[in-house]
């Protein structure tokens, strides 16, 4: 195993004076699938938004330690804030196209990092769509409203406007708790194929699901990171009993 | 349980004053909600019913269309066109400078503004809205009218055509006109950006825009139809503005060239009710008539704009 994709060393978060994240050390494999499991409140979120800097917008938050991206610490000088978004790509909880067309929506962030021409834009739109498995049902309408999708697609379509940038991460913050199971089972089905040219990091309210989707598993309690293994050996062998009891469904 | 007749007989008449209370109530709101539509209606007849017999006896076209304004000669005539085209093209460039003006400060204010500089310039907007309109007609007078005197001369400097206005001119409207709006665009404009949900503005971050790319590509295009309302009232206000303006447009009716005299509809009806008679106030009546015309419009154009919202 080479280094991972994203490394974090004596990560510490503070909001005012919320202790929210506390001396977390993770090594993300790429291209794997990542799923970090745990409580609400327990910190899943605050690391997610600190890998793509989104953290930074919130008032009052206090970061120490490292995060690095492919050996780049990202909080260091010279990382440029934009770039690194464009290469760590998000997907949030509640699915949140853009007032505007499916088509621009996908084409949004290519438009803002480059010059493109039309056919470029088309192809990367037909591209991402068909990635996020949604082309068939949209190639009729790319010029309609993206409001006007049901919510399985608008987070279809969310993914598909994340990839269109070609970032190396994608993170996804419960991407399907607001959905119904048929979509939810077609984004499980997404993330298994994504993996291959993408590494994902998804929180997930759900056990079924970090282990139907997941290669490794992180198990969040409290802003600590109590064990983060293979998916496999977390959810067969845990060897904390704070794991065991969460896995069984003792709380939660 | 088992009831006596005496308790039967109290619950009965306690649920009927219940439903007496009730009945009163519906009537005494619908009762109000009726006043305000009568209002309406009624001002809406006796709007046409004045407005119609000047444009009886003068004719629409000579009305409408004719630029001669001299309603107290031997010979009177009753074109109201530049009176219709000053306020058109005031409250236009009114709105043109007023707009952006507005929705800058609006953005700033809600996006770039740290809490306490806005909670600081907030107030500020407010008192610009609570300011009487007289006072900005006054001042307009006092330090716009002297700056445009200057202008005029500087730029009319031997004109043998040019009308001199003494600095009273369209342009001092519009400026005044422009400010009087202000308030309005801002807090209609800012409100339709605070509106717009974070996590919109989130995701576009997210995906590497910078924090004025997604103001102008994200935030501003779903605040739109706020900001159209916005634009719109804001066109309500200039066009029905009356006191201000009369004291600095100059008030003689002119084509609305930018140093030129003019006058409005609003201040036509002011300045001449007074003391018009017969055939004159009642072309004064239908000036009154046009410009409800106008109000009535931008109204439907509001209320399209908010249909239109509730559908998407
Ligand atoms: N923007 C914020 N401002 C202040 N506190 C926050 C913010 N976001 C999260 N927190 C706090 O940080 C802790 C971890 O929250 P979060 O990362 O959202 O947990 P999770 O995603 O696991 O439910 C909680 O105590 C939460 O209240
Ligand atoms: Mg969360």
């Amino acid at each position: 195993m080479t280094q991972g994709k994203v490394i974090t060393k004596k990560l510490n978060i503070y909001y005012g004076s919320n202790h929210a994240l506390k001396d977390v050390d993770i090594s993300i494999r790429r291209n794997v699938v990542t799923a970090l499991i745990g409580p609400s409140g327990c910190g899943k979120s605050t690391f997610l938004k600190t890998i793509n800097r989104m953290n930074d917008l919130v008032d009052n938050v206090r970061i120490e330690g490292k995060v690095y991206l492919d050996g780049a610490d990202i909080y260091g000088r010279g990382m440029d804030v934009t770039r690194l978004r464009k290469r760590v790509g998000m997907v949030f909880q509640q699915p949140n196209p853009f007032p505007m067309s499916i088509y621009d929506n996908i084409a949004y962030g290519p438009r803002i990092h480059e010059r493109k021409s039309k056919a470029q834009l088309d192809e990367i739109v037909e591209r991402s769509l068909r990635q996020a498995a949604i082309w068939e049902e949209v190639r009729e309408g790319l010029y309609q409203s993206a409001l006007r999708l049901s919510g399985g697609q608008k987070q279809r379509l969310c993914i598909a406007r994340a990839l269109a940038v070609e970032p190396e991460v994608l993170l996804m913050d419960e991407p399907t708790s607001a959905l119904d199971p048929v979509s939810t089972l077609k984004v499980e089905e997404l993330l298994c194929h994504l993996k291959k040219s993408y590494t994902i990091v998804v929180v997930t309210h759900n056990m079924q699901q970090a282990a139907r989707v997941s290669d490794d598993t992180a198990f969040f309690l409290a802003g600590e990171v109590v064990e983060y293994d293979t998916t496999a050996r977390l959810f067969s062998h845990p060897t904390d009993k704070r794991t065991r009891a969460y896995i069984s469904g003792k709380f939660g | 349980m088992y009831l006596t007749d005496n308790a039967v007989k109290d619950r009965n008449s306690r649920m009927r004053r219940v439903r007496a209370v009730e009945k009163t109530a519906e009537m005494i709101v619908s009762l109000c909600a009726f006043t305000a539509v009568a209002a309406v209606v009624s001002i809406t007849l006796y709007m046409i019913a004045n407005g119609i017999p000047a444009i009886q006896q003068v004719g629409c076209k000579d009305i409408l269309f004719s630029a001669v304004w001299k309603p107290t000669a031997q010979e009177p005539s009753f074109g109201i066109l530049y009176i219709i085209l000053t306020s058109i093209a005031g409250t236009f460039l009114a709105i043109l400078i007023s707009v952006p003006l507005g929705l800058l400060t609006a953005i700033f204010l809600s996006e770039v503004a740290s809490k306490r500089l806005a909670a600081m310039v907030r107030p500020a907007v407010e008192l610009l809205a609570g300011i009487p309109s007289v006072i900005y007609g006054v001042l307009g007078m006092m330090v716009l009218n002297p700056v445009m005197y200057r202008l005029e001369q500087r730029i009319f400097a031997g004109s043998r055509t040019h009308q001199f206005t003494g600095g009273a001119n369209l342009l001092t409207a519009v400026l005044v006109l422009a400010v009087m709006i202000l308030p309005t665009v801002i807090n209609i404009s800012e409100a339709a950006i605070q509106a717009v949900p974070p996590e919109l503005k989130a995701s576009s971050l997210a995906l590497g825009a910078s924090p004025v790319q997604t103001i102008f590509r994200v935030t501003l295009p779903a605040a739109r139809s706020g900001i159209l309302t916005a634009v719109v009232l804001g066109v309500g206000r200039a066009i029905g503005e009356a006191m201000a303006i009369s004291l600095v447009s100059g008030n003689s009716v002119n084509l609305p060239l930018p140093f030129g005299s003019v006058r409005f509809l609003t201040t036509a009806i002011v300045s001449e009710m007074g003391y018009a008679e017969g055939l004159h106030r009642q072309v004064l009546f239908t000036i009154g008539l046009v410009l409800f015309g106008f109000i009535m419009v931008t109204n439907l154009i509001l209320n399209g704009i908010l249909r239109g919202e509730r559908k998407a």
